[in-house]
């Protein structure tokens, strides 16, 4: 039987006394969207930096492709270059074009032509509506266009998963759908995702397991009808009716 | 957007007509105070008891024709000077910042060197380091030891080199962490990351007070006199000896701001422009 693409085991992260994952679990088969649910500072964000290794864990391991990428003696980079990672604020390079800023890593990671790089760059981008933006710089574009390009520049990596943090919650509510039909085309195209989010009416749509998280655990986890049509804990039920409260839902 | 031929309504035109009426008025408001004012300073200074006297010692047309050639001759040694020296302190500088921000245990007497570096050239007053490299270092009769000159460069190098080191630093500083993160994400190393991330960021940043440390350099590099070169100062004090009359003097002031303006004038565009590209983010 062939590994999970993600396998995170008892996780612990702690900010001074903040313990932000506490013992934390996590599976994700290939092709698998997962979607990470929780109230702000449930540690969403802070699983997926440790699972790219921006952040350093207090313990427990994480395993791609059956890989421990935890091991003090994996070169972090290499990990890296194996999946990508969408952020909250784009932070795409703001003095680099938008052409530029996705050809940077094949270029300079992968060592691949730039004449190839560009073309594909410029295939991608093409897909997404944005061929007519390659040569503008970041700054020229709507929050939804950056978004994007950001998604693309995780792209021409061909990660084996990708990582999104809450893509959309900067966004104008009008520019949300944009990227929200992007992600729904790369789950057609079997991307493995896990995606922390707000929306939880994309998450019910495109999600094949959604993850409550609380206090740093999946409290409850399951098909998304379930998690969020009938869910059995009671920390669930309460973050949901906020978020109903709220009209997010 | 589409095209339009837009006919301003009756408000707009009043609104329009009203702020060129200020213009106006502020144009010659401006032209009067200045009138006013400088003809208060002529007046005083001209005016003053001892004006003729100071205008014989300080302003001869003559003596300024005679003194030019030799400080201007030795505004070339400065215009030499300033060129290498500020290549030389804007190399070091970069590279003093880079190795302050290596991190790990391998680096630390690198680090430790390069901060000592840095407090030890921006504490020392320039002249000392002056006199130590042009007077001591000869002193020592080892072979091959490169003229004053050449050690007064040095010298200058390393007291300015420690202050751009610092100004890189900020620089590097400024750029905000989430685009490491965005940079290490996509795999590069953590050299790569500087090279093509933050270092162009960063230094787009600090242009403004680089060139204006170069600029103080400029008028520092005369310094060297001191071991002997004769750059345009000293040119200017050797003919004053001679005829007993500042004027030299006020020739070589003339010159170096003939000399800086071109290089203010390129310190401030950069300003601007980095504003202008900071107010369009």
């Amino acid at each position: 039987m062939t590994p999970p693409v993600l396998r995170c085991r008892a996780l612990r992260k702690a900010y001074g006394g903040q313990v932000v994952l506490d013992n934390l679990d996590l599976d994700v088969a290939e092709h698998e969207v997962v979607a990470l649910i929780g109230a702000s500072g449930s540690g969403k964000s802070t699983l997926l930096r440790c699972v790219n290794l921006l952040e350093d864990l207090d313990d427990g391991t994480i395993h791609l492709d059956g890989d421990h990428i935890t091991d003090p003696r994996v070169d972090p980079d290499l990990v890296r270059r194996r999946m990508g990672i969408v952020f909250q604020a784009y932070n795409l390079f703001p003095h680099l074009r938008v052409l530029d800023n996705i050809t940077l890593a094949p270029i300079r990671v992968h060592r691949r032509p730039r004449a190839e790089a560009e073309a594909q760059a410029r295939d991608l981008l093409a897909r997404v509506g944005l061929a007519e933006k390659a040569e503008d710089y970041p700054d020229r574009l709507s929050g939804g266009q950056q978004q994007r390009v950001a998604i693309v520049r995780a792209l021409v990596n061909s990660p084996r998963l990708l990582l999104l943090d809450e893509v959309t919650s900067a966004l104008d509510p009008e520019l949300v759908g944009e990227v929200l039909t992007m992600i729904r085309d790369l789950k057609a195209e079997g991307m493995t995702m896990v995606l922390a989010t707000h929306e939880m009416g994309f998450a019910r749509e495109v999600a094949d397991r959604v993850c409550f998280l609380d206090g740093g655990r999946v409290l409850e986890e399951g098909p998304p009808e379930r998690v969020l049509g009938e869910p059995t804990e009671p920390r669930t039920r309460q973050f949901l009716r906020r978020i109903v409260e709220a009209g997010r839902l | 957007m589409r095209p339009t031929h837009h006919h301003p309504s009756p408000v707009a035109r009043q609104r329009a007509a009203y702020r060129r009426r200020q213009t106006v008025r502020s144009v010659l408001v401006a032209a009067a105070s200045t009138g006013v004012l400088g003809t208060l300073l002529v007046i005083a200074v001209t005016g003053a008891p001892g004006w003729h006297r100071v205008r014989q010692s300080f302003l001869d047309a003559g003596i300024a024709r005679a003194a030019l050639p030799e400080v201007a001759a030795g505004l070339w040694l400065n215009v030499r000077l300033l060129v290498f020296c500020a290549l030389g302190a804007l190399a070091v500088g970069l590279a003093v910042s880079l190795l302050r921000t290596l991190r790990g245990p391998v680096f630390f007497p690198v680090r430790a060197l390069a901060t000592g570096y840095t407090y030890t050239f921006r504490g020392l007053p320039l002249i000392i380091v002056l006199y130590v490299f042009t007077l001591g270092v000869p002193g020592l009769r080892l072979q091959g030891t490169p003229p004053v000159l050449v050690l007064g460069g040095l010298a200058l190098v390393l007291v300015y080199g420690g202050y751009l080191a610092e100004v890189f630093r900020a620089g590097i500083e400024s750029v905000h962490p989430s685009q490491l993160a965005a940079a290490r994400s996509l795999g590069l190393t953590y050299r790569q990351t500087m090279r093509y991330v933050v270092l162009p960021q960063a230094i787009r940043r600090v242009a403004p007070p680089l060139l204006n440390d170069v600029v103080a350099l400029q008028k520092d590099v005369g310094l060297v006199s001191l071991a002997g070169p004769i750059d345009a100062v000293r040119a200017a004090q050797i003919a004053t000896a001679e005829t007993f009359n500042y004027t030299p003097y006020i020739v070589a002031g003339v010159l170096f701001v003939l000399l800086a303006i071109p290089l203010i004038a390129v310190t401030d565009w950069v300003t601007l422009r980095a504003a202008r590209r900071q107010a369009a983010r």
